[in-house]
């Protein structure tokens, strides 16, 4: 095993790395890396506001904007009757306007955009806009949508074996509610797109978008043209995380929009504050369990019923609820499993992906049940995970089998490697000692499936040029995030092709190079991607191969190769070089550009059957966390996040160990701080980084240790590497029951509920129930006395 | 019009008439196109926007990080303005290679206000380049990418090179700073002062952290009065029987101020968990005061130490107990055109100890829940003296007379402590929001108070005793 910690990792790096680590890194460090609103400015360049809903719910009487119209320096407001095409923009169930025409639905719903010679001008005339609203009843909790017949397309179950007649052969059954909050992606770069008219009613858009290819066709439909008149750019995402997956694509339409009916470019960016109240975030669910068991731990029903609290649209709730059910037994095998899950409208901002994308909430809920099994049976927590952990062959609820499972071997390992009997020792210890301050710790393994739940969507498509210079140009549909694609790209094609990554350039993402590519999400970018690049590259290859025997008078083009830009035969070098070979090829007019397509073999889902193998393979892995808790303040810090995780085999270790930090970070983040919160009325009272806090450089602990298997090659991924982008996020989950732990060393026998984020309120209400009841009655008194 | 203002940017000399209330961040992003200064947030809480602030003290020019998002234009008037881009050599400098080798950029996008707060740590005076010192200029960054544990390990990498921390001639040597740094204080001495004119401003801005936040769609609409611009406003004096501090004082100057630091030996721990560095470069004392937030850090601990302000208007000065400048939500005992000119702080007894205690969502960076300062004097056993203040607990900032009083001459002991809350209890009133609710902050305000007599008498009183004592 190679332990990839800070101690040890330094002076082993292997040389040439570095510019592989991440290829924008340096210009990242100088400030001169771009993003949508740093490109050249045109001179004529205008500016869009949105004007959003000031209520949750009714219906529009009056809309206007005249006296915004005539304000300074305001060029056009337009609304839902200057649409020229189809009003809509749901991606899987056409049930969201791009403006509100009729009804609104949500608080910051975009009603109308206004475009002006400067940011600040569109903006102080957004506040002249008067709107008149007929208010209707809200609902905010998805619970009451569900009674009140709120749902999105239908609730659906995953089933395996029988849970009604299991329960009998339980020695405990035990029941329970989780109720887990929303997210806020908070990616550093707010949502921006600008968009630029050509001839012949043409639009180039630059966006910052997960999703080009969603971007191009809604902004299509919204001006009622044919996708090709309509050109989507991304140089990079300023962090997207999922919040750029389907969300990026209305402030796009805005702009374009705009753009038509002023025939001069357009920038929308959304303020941090905009972007907080507008967009939609990580869905908040209610889930109710049911777990049965033997005394000794082995489970052998659960049922579970999951609200997904979907807000006011479909947006992609319908595919993220069906991840849900995907990731309902997370790492564990349960021979009798029911789980229910229904998307539920509420009338708060559409939530959509981030990353996980419905699989956390689904964990939670599962490490709920063992935790309330294990207190009742007064084991530890970690004894009932081990027991249950998946093995080889072992049958998911949706039919897919555990292939090259490594739930248990990331478990063991992680045990082994550090220490788990130490650490428990330990933490005991200190509990014994301290009164106010007490630690805690917590395992928690992973088990998430790689691959769009949507088979259609495992494509991808890569455009390969190689000039005459011998330097080499890839395009693809992936979208640079800060995931590491560039480097990645750069290094599968200068592999493949045997020459120095320096001669590699990934460009931008266009719709115009590669075509309707799936949104660079699923964890799956790299994979699909690469193996794209993989099969254009190796179109050029051959080709190239072909040329050098002919050159070189030898008949067997398949014994060439090329290494470190040599051209070698039968592993001798010939003398020729990248370059010449490049030249040679190019005065023979042989063909130096290639398009590649790959497409996932062997994935199918029956969603009459809610059976099939719809992913390519797992992600497996465990973590441990260790916590202290102020008990007399109720604060906390997370003392190290040791972690062994599966990556196959590791393509750019620095690139995937930022992955796995980085999604960590947001785990941590969701389950403890992040508190998303709206009032009654449906307002984001967390709308501003003052109010919404996610981890700093303080909360993370200065002890994470991150393990990568060794030997764990996935055959499907390009060079053995599996998918590492969501995975990580998941391990942050264990943070919520190590708290718990430490909470219950301080009050053995409080009552503590399955609710996330554990706040700092949180654990000090929970653990002084007492004494706020002591508190508030006293308080009573006065009042009356008084 | 707004007057002519002179400074140096990077390394070219700007003279502007633009409005003095426009953003830092603005004026460079959107009239200069200098795009590497990032907008995250707009409100001090991402550090994207971080920029360097140098100041001439002395034969010397000083350089701060803050968050251009919050400071205006106006205030740069003989000063060195430092963007990434002032940063850049041909070659990477040590914080950006730092970041490189370690993979601490992902999306890039938080990425170079952080360069610049880490070449300002290293431009601060001498000293070893550490883990902490790091983790302090990482203070006022977000990253949602990294996961911070390659940021932070950039100083492993910085303690090769450049090792220590030093002067900036060191660091032109050394090739880690441009060489126009070193005509800096030469080209600063040569801008002529702004002529002294009569203002008469709408509103004055002091370090702009609360201002900004709360109307900076406003602010470079309208006169405004750039108090930094009055360098009579800073500094700390100890005079007979306290200290004074002008009310322009940030709180970093505060915290490092010697006479502070032997009244306030923990300043240091407290300093850490107020704002971040680029906003502790920035928020002054008198801002705290004035902005009036029932919740502020600064207040509580002065209101604990007994401070009176000193107000002035034109040559008319008068003082004010701060107790007793708040008379309801943001209202205050002050006229319109008064200015918090000092804040007086009385020199406690010997044997005064002085405890301060927060509790936030996010420990650091983060506005409380509740807040909290005590100073107590023990006699023989017995409470002499006793002065507690709480914040979030009231509409304003509260000192909390009654627990005080009750406290006075009680013995140092576990039931003292159960009787305090109960007074406590009495004297509060606070209402639920985004900090917390009115319960929760009832109960912090039970803990705090525990809190504070554990800390400061961990031999006599024992949180366990005081949970067995109710
Ligand atoms: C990211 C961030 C984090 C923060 N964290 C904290 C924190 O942890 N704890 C905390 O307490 N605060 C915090 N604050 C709030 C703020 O920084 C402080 O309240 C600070 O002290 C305000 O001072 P300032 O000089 O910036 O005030 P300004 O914003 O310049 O002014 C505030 C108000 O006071 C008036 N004013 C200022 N000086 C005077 C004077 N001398 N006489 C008369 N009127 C005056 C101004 O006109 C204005 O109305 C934070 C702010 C930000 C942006
Ligand atoms: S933009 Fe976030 S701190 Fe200035
Ligand atoms: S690298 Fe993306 S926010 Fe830091």
């Amino acid at each position: 095993m190679n332990r990839n910690n800070h101690r040890n990792r330094r002076g082993r790096r292997e040389s040439g790395e570095r510019v592989l680590i991440n290829t924008d890194a340096a210009s990242h460090t100088r400030g001169e890396s771009q993003y949508v609103d740093d490109l050249p400015r045109p001179a004529d360049l205008l500016h869009a506001a949105v004007f959003g809903s000031p209520v949750a719910h009714g219906r529009l009487k009056t809309l206007d904007t005249s006296a915004a119209l005539a304000s300074e320096g305001v060029v056009a407001v337009l609304t839902a009757a200057d649409i020229p095409g189809e009003n809509q923009i749901g991606p899987i169930i056409p049930d969201e306007e791009l403006l509100a025409s009729e009804e609104v639905h949500f608080v910051g719903q975009p009603v109308a955009v206004v475009v002006a010679e400067t940011a600040e001008l569109a903006r102080k005339a957004r506040e002249k806009i008067r709107i008149d609203i007929e208010e209707q009843d809200i609902i905010t909790d998805p619970i009451e949508a569900y009674e009140k017949g709120e749902i999105i397309g239908s609730p659906r179950v995953f089933e395996l074996g029988d849970v009604a007649s299991a329960w009998e052969q339980c020695d405990l059954i035990l029941e329970d509610t989780c109720v887990v909050g929303g997210q806020e992606h908070v990616y550093l770069e707010t949502q921006r797109a600008r968009a630029v008219p050509q001839e012949g009613g043409r639009l180039q858009i630059f966006s910052s978008t997960q999703s080009p290819y969603a971007t191009q066709r809604t902004v299509a439909r919204i001006l009622g043209v044919p996708n090709h008149a309509i050109e989507v750019d991304v140089l990079r995402l300023g962090g997207g995380f999922g919040g750029k997956e389907d969300q990026a694509t209305p402030w796009a339409c805005m702009a374009a929009l705009a753009a038509r009916h002023t025939g001069r470019p357009v920038e929308l960016v959304l303020s941090r504050a905009e972007d907080m109240r507008m967009t939609g975030k990580r869905h908040p669910y209610v889930s109710k369990f049911k777990i049965g068991v033997k005394r000794d731990g082995t489970i052998l029903a659960y049922e579970v019923r999951h609200y997904q609290n979907a807000g006011a649209a479909a947006d992609l709730s319908p595919a993220i609820l069906e991840r849900t059910l995907f990731h309902s037994t997370n790492a564990y095998f349960i021979p009798n499993v029911r789980a229910f899950a229904v998307s539920c409208r509420t009338n708060l901002p559409p939530f959509t992906a981030f990353r996980g994308f419905g699989g956390p909430q689904a964990m939670f809920v599962i490490e709920s049940a063992i935790t309330k099994v294990a207190e009742a049976l007064g084991l530890p927590r970690e004894a009932v995970q081990r027991k249950n952990l998946l093995q080889e062959g072992d049958a998911f609820p949706y039919g897919q089998r555990a292939e090259r499972c490594r739930a248990r071997r990331t478990w063991d390992e992680t045990v082994m490697a550090y220490d788990l009997t130490a650490i428990r020792e330990c933490v005991r210890q200190f509990n014994e000692t301290h009164f106010e301050r007490k630690k805690g710790y917590a395992l928690m393994p992973v088990c998430f499936g790689i691959s769009f739940t949507s088979t259609f969507m495992n494509q991808a498509g890569a455009l390969v040029h190689v000039y005459t210079d011998g330097s080499v140009s890839v395009s693809t549909g992936g979208v640079e995030m800060g995931q590491g694609l560039r480097a990645n790209l750069t290094r599968i094609a200068a592999q493949a092709l045997g020459i120095r990554p320096q001669r590699i350039r990934v460009e931008t993402t266009n719709t115009t190079r590669v075509a309707n590519m799936s949104p660079s999400a699923a964890s799956a970018t790299t994979v699909l991607n690469g193996n794209a690049t993989l099969m254009a590259v190796e179109q050029i290859l051959e080709r190239l191969k072909r040329v050098a025997a002919q050159e070189l008078n030898v008949a067997d083009w398949q014994a060439i190769r090329i290494a470190d830009e040599a051209v070698l035969h039968g592993g001798h070098d010939t003398g020729m070089t990248w370059s010449e070979l490049v030249q040679k090829a190019y005065l023979r007019r042989v063909d130096l550009s290639a398009h590649g397509f790959y497409a996932t073999p062997n994935l199918y889902f029956d969603r009459e059957k809610e059976k099939g193998r719809p992913f390519a393979y797992h992600v497996y892995g465990t973590a441990i966390v260790e916590v202290t808790v102020d008990c007399l303040r109720g604060t906390y810090e997370v003392d190290s996040v040791k972690i062994v995780h599966d990556l196959g085999r590791p393509l750019n270790r620095t690139v995937d160990l930022g992955q796995v930090e980085g999604g960590l970070a947001q785990g941590l983040g969701w389950m403890t701080m992040e508190d998303l919160r709206f009032n009654e009325r449906g307002e984001c009272l967390s709308a501003t980084l003052a109010t919404y806090k996610v981890p700093d450089a303080f909360f993370m602990p200065d002890d994470i240790q991150v393990a990568f298997l060794e030997d764990a090659d996935e055959p499907t991924g390009p060079y053995g590497n599996k998918a590492v982008g969501e995975p990580p996020f998941m391990y942050g989950i264990g943070v919520f029951f190590a708290i718990r732990h430490a909470m219950r060393a301080f009050r053995p026998n409080t009552e503590l509920p399955f609710r996330a984020p554990m706040t700092p309120e949180r654990v000090l209400m929970q653990l002084h129930q007492v004494e706020v009841e002591a508190l508030t009655a006293a308080q009573a008194s006065v009042a009356v006395t008084m | 019009m707004p007057p002519t203002i002179q400074f140096i940017l990077n390394d070219r000399t700007i003279s502007t008439d633009i409005p003095t209330g426009l953003l830092v961040l603005d004026f460079l992003r959107k009239y200069l196109h200098l795009h590497g200064t990032k907008e995250g947030c707009k409100e001090g809480d991402c550090g994207a926007c971080t920029v360097l602030v140098g100041e001439l003290r002395g034969r010397k020019v000083e350089y701060l990080p803050v968050t251009s998002c919050l400071m205006p234009v106006g205030e740069l008037h003989g000063k060195h303005l430092v963007t990434i881009e002032g940063l850049n050599l041909p070659q990477l400098n040590p914080a950006q290679e730092a970041i490189v080798e370690e993979g601490a950029t992902q999306c890039g996008f938080c990425t170079p206000g952080i360069v610049v707060s880490m070449t300002g740590y290293l431009m601060q005076a001498d000293g070893p380049v550490t883990a902490d010192g790091i983790k302090m200029a990482l203070s006022g960054h977000l990253c949602r990418c990294t996961g911070y544990r390659s940021l932070k390990q950039s100083w492993m990498y910085l303690q090769q090179r450049p090792g220590q921390r030093r002067g900036i001639e060191a660091l032109v040597k050394a090739g880690i700073l441009p060489e126009y740094f070193l005509e800096i204080p030469k080209r600063l001495r040569a801008i002529p002062p702004l002529p002294e004119k009569a203002p008469s401003p709408q509103v004055v801005i002091a370090g702009g952290t609360d201002l900004y936040v709360q109307q900076g769609e406003r602010l470079p609409d309208i006169p405004v009065g750039v108090l930094n611009l009055r360098p009579e406003l800073r500094g700390i004096q100890r005079e007979n029987g306290h200290l004074r501090v002008g009310a322009l004082t940030t709180f970093e100057e505060f915290a490092a101020h010697a006479e502070v630091r032997r009244l306030v030996p923990d300043i240091d721990q407290y300093m850490a968990l107020i704002a971040s560095w680029q906003i502790r470069n920035r928020a002054t004392l008198g801002g705290n005061i004035v902005n009036a937030s029932p919740i502020a850090d600064m207040t509580i601990l002065l209101l604990a130490l007994n401070a009176t302000l000193v107000l002035q208007n034109g040559s008319a000065q008068r003082e004010v107990p701060l107790a007793e400048f708040y008379r309801g939500y943001k209202t205050l005992d002050k006229q319109p055109d008064e200015l918090v000119y000092d804040i007086l702080i009385p020199l406690p007894p010997p044997g005064t100890k002085i405890n301060w205690e927060k509790v936030s969502k996010r420990k650091y960076l983060d506005i409380a829940s509740v807040n909290s300062a005590i100073a107590v004097r023990v006699e023989d056993g017995h409470i002499a003296e006793a002065t507690l203040a709480m914040g979030g607990v009231a509409p304003v900032p509260l000192l909390m007379r009654r627990t005080g009083a009750f406290l006075i001459g009680k013995p140092l002991a576990p039931d003292t402590v159960t009787g305090a809350i109960e007074v406590a209890q009495q004297e509060i009133s606070p209402i639920s929001d985004i900090r917390g609710s009115a319960d929760y902050k009832r109960l912090l305000t039970r803990q705090l108070t525990i809190a504070h007599f554990c800390k400061l008498f961990p031999e006599q009183i024992k949180a366990r005793d005081v949970y067995e004592s109710q």
